[in-house]
């Protein structure tokens, strides 16, 4: 069981989307936990083949307990190989037991066999019963891989409509969920044989399909956000900084750029706030990384995460990865598809459990400052306002310029004021060369 | 077009983007951004699903002429007829 954010300690496996004998490659999406917080596509981290499910759909279970032992032997292979957990857990949180033993690094030799710790550890037999390969004489076409159809079959999308882009038109997971996305909210299929009692079709009208799951979630959500903030309030000590930024450059950028573009293609501010921050957190590194076993980690990736407002309250803050090396428009798209995805509860769990540091942005709610509270175990949190009109002096002239401000609460067990607010200005410099962003 | 049909399908991609408001009275002279609490990424999956639904190509500058469900449909109006 991945950890899927610094406040989950258990999560209910709501989901199989593989069964034993599935091949199964690095980012495949194999399982649906449900956090407090949110349904969670738990991605498995290795190439391999799934030799046996550990924890049944329905079973909640602690971090750290292995979900699936997972084999990593070349095609075809009868014994076992190494088998590991399909539960990564970034920001460690170590705890005892014989669960968190089996090695989750790349094993040393194909031929190895299952170490114990591992396969005693397995309270009974897998309930493969629980999987429901439905009806396959109606399912589409053996040519796409289990992993394929059962994805469509979770996220409510006939294979055969669908066009496949891969070899000799094979539908592909990507082409999977691309149709899952173009159809904004759409739920899945009523009526779908087991399997998905867990968790009915849930997105375009969770209101009105489900009151009582919908009522529990929110419920659950502000209890797990309760935790979590004050768990920060009790233990970082927070400082703020915060300026006020001249946004007259980035605003003049972004008409030109939008104005050649068609609509799907624009570019949203916050795009260009999210990138600019994580370049200035590439070179801020007390900024971007981790709080644990009272020491900082600085982290060498900068992972921006997002605090996306759920509509019918909540909050979740998933991240972009790798924010600074993608591109303007790579940071948008992923944008796009992290706020559609959230909403929509089909949020993964990389994206959940790693996000380095924060971007939080209220302007559209029209507020002109944010204090923000960080999300442990990260060090900072860089929150912006609504862009306003101000009068702005500059070079003993005065005019009216778009003006946003940016704030930063910080962890001063990670560093101090002096640090911060060079992360701030890099912040302010960026953004008056936009076209380099 | 007609205004029925262009209201229909204002309201339609609205009830994509805020599904719990979709059966609620609209006022189609309040902004749709307060009325529906929509942000800016709402707001441009709003303009990409009108742009879907009818093929009108909106620019950015024409966004302050769709704050209202009434100012919507005046502009598709405008803007469909060729």
């Amino acid at each position: 069981m991945p950890s899927l954010g610094a406040d989950m300690d258990a999560g209910t496996v709501t989901e199989w989307l593989v069964a034993p004998g599935d091949r199964v490659r690095r980012g495949d999406i194999v399982a649906v936990v449900d956090t407090d917080k949110a349904d969670v596509d738990v991605e498995i981290f290795e190439d391999g083949v799934i030799e046996q499910i550990l924890v049944a759909a329905g079973e909640k279970v602690p971090v750290g307990t292995p979900l699936a032992l997972v084999g990593t032997e070349p095609a075809g292979a009868p014994e076992p190989a190494l088998p590991s957990v399909a539960a990564p857990a970034p920001p460690p949180a170590p705890e005892p037991g014989p669960t968190q033993e089996p090695p989750r690094v790349a094993p040393p030799a194909p031929s190895a066999v299952p170490t114990p710790s591992a396969v005693p550890t397995a309270p009974t037999v897998p309930t493969v019963a629980a999987i429901t390969p439905a009806s396959p004489a109606a399912e589409a076409p053996e040519l796409h891989s289990p992993v394929v159809r059962r994805l469509a079959r979770h996220l409510g999308v006939d294979v055969a409509t669908i066009h496949g882009s891969g070899p000799g038109g094979t539908v592909t997971r990507a082409d999977v969920e691309a149709t899952a996305r173009s159809r904004p909210g759409a739920p899945g299929e009523p009526g779908e044989p087991g399997g998905r009692e867990q968790r009915p079709a849930a997105s375009a009208t969770p209101a009105a399909a489900e009151p009582d799951r919908a009522q529990q979630r929110g419920l659950a959500m502000r209890e797990a956000i309760g935790r979590l903030m004050t768990r920060s309030k009790r233990e970082i000590p927070h400082y703020y900084l915060g300026t006020e930024v001249d946004f007259s450059r980035a605003r003049a950028w972004l008409d030109q750029a939008n104005g050649e573009r068609a609509v799907t293609e624009r570019i949203l501010p916050a795009a260009l706030l999210i990138k600019a921050v994580a370049l200035a957190a590439r070179d801020a590194p007390a900024m971007n990384g981790f709080w644990l076993d009272d020491r900082f980690e600085a982290s060498g990736a900068v992972h921006v995460g997002v605090a996306i407002s759920l509509r019918g309250g909540g909050l979740v803050a998933p991240a972009i990865h790798d924010a600074d090396r993608k591109s303007l428009d790579e940071v948008m798209r992923d944008l796009r598809d992290l706020v559609a995805r959230t909403r929509n509860g089909r949020l993964r769990s990389s994206e959940m459990s790693e996000p380095t540091i924060t971007v939080t942005n209220l302007g559209d709610q029209g507020v002109d400052t944010v204090y923000g509270v960080i999300y442990p175990p990260q060090v900072a949190l860089v929150g912006f306002g609504k862009v306003v009109e101000r009068p702005w002096a500059e070079h003993g002239m005065l005019g009216i310029r778009p003006v946003v401000s940016v704030t930063l609460a910080a962890d001063h067990r990670a560093s101090d004021g002096h640090a911060g607010a060079r992360f701030v200005a890099q912040i302010d410099r960026l953004l008056q060369a936009p076209e380099a962003v | 077009m007609n205004e029925l049909d262009l209201n229909l399908v204002v309201r339609g991609v609205l009830a994509q983007i805020a599904p719990e408001a979709a059966g609620e009275e609209l006022d189609a002279e309040v902004e749709l951004v307060e009325q529906l609490d929509l942000d800016s990424m709402d707001f441009l999956n709003f303009v990409i699903g009108l742009h879907e639904a009818t093929g009108i190509d909106i620019p950015e500058r024409d966004y302050p002429r769709l704050a209202t469900l009434a100012g919507c449909v005046e502009y598709l109006r405008l803007h469909s007829t060729h």
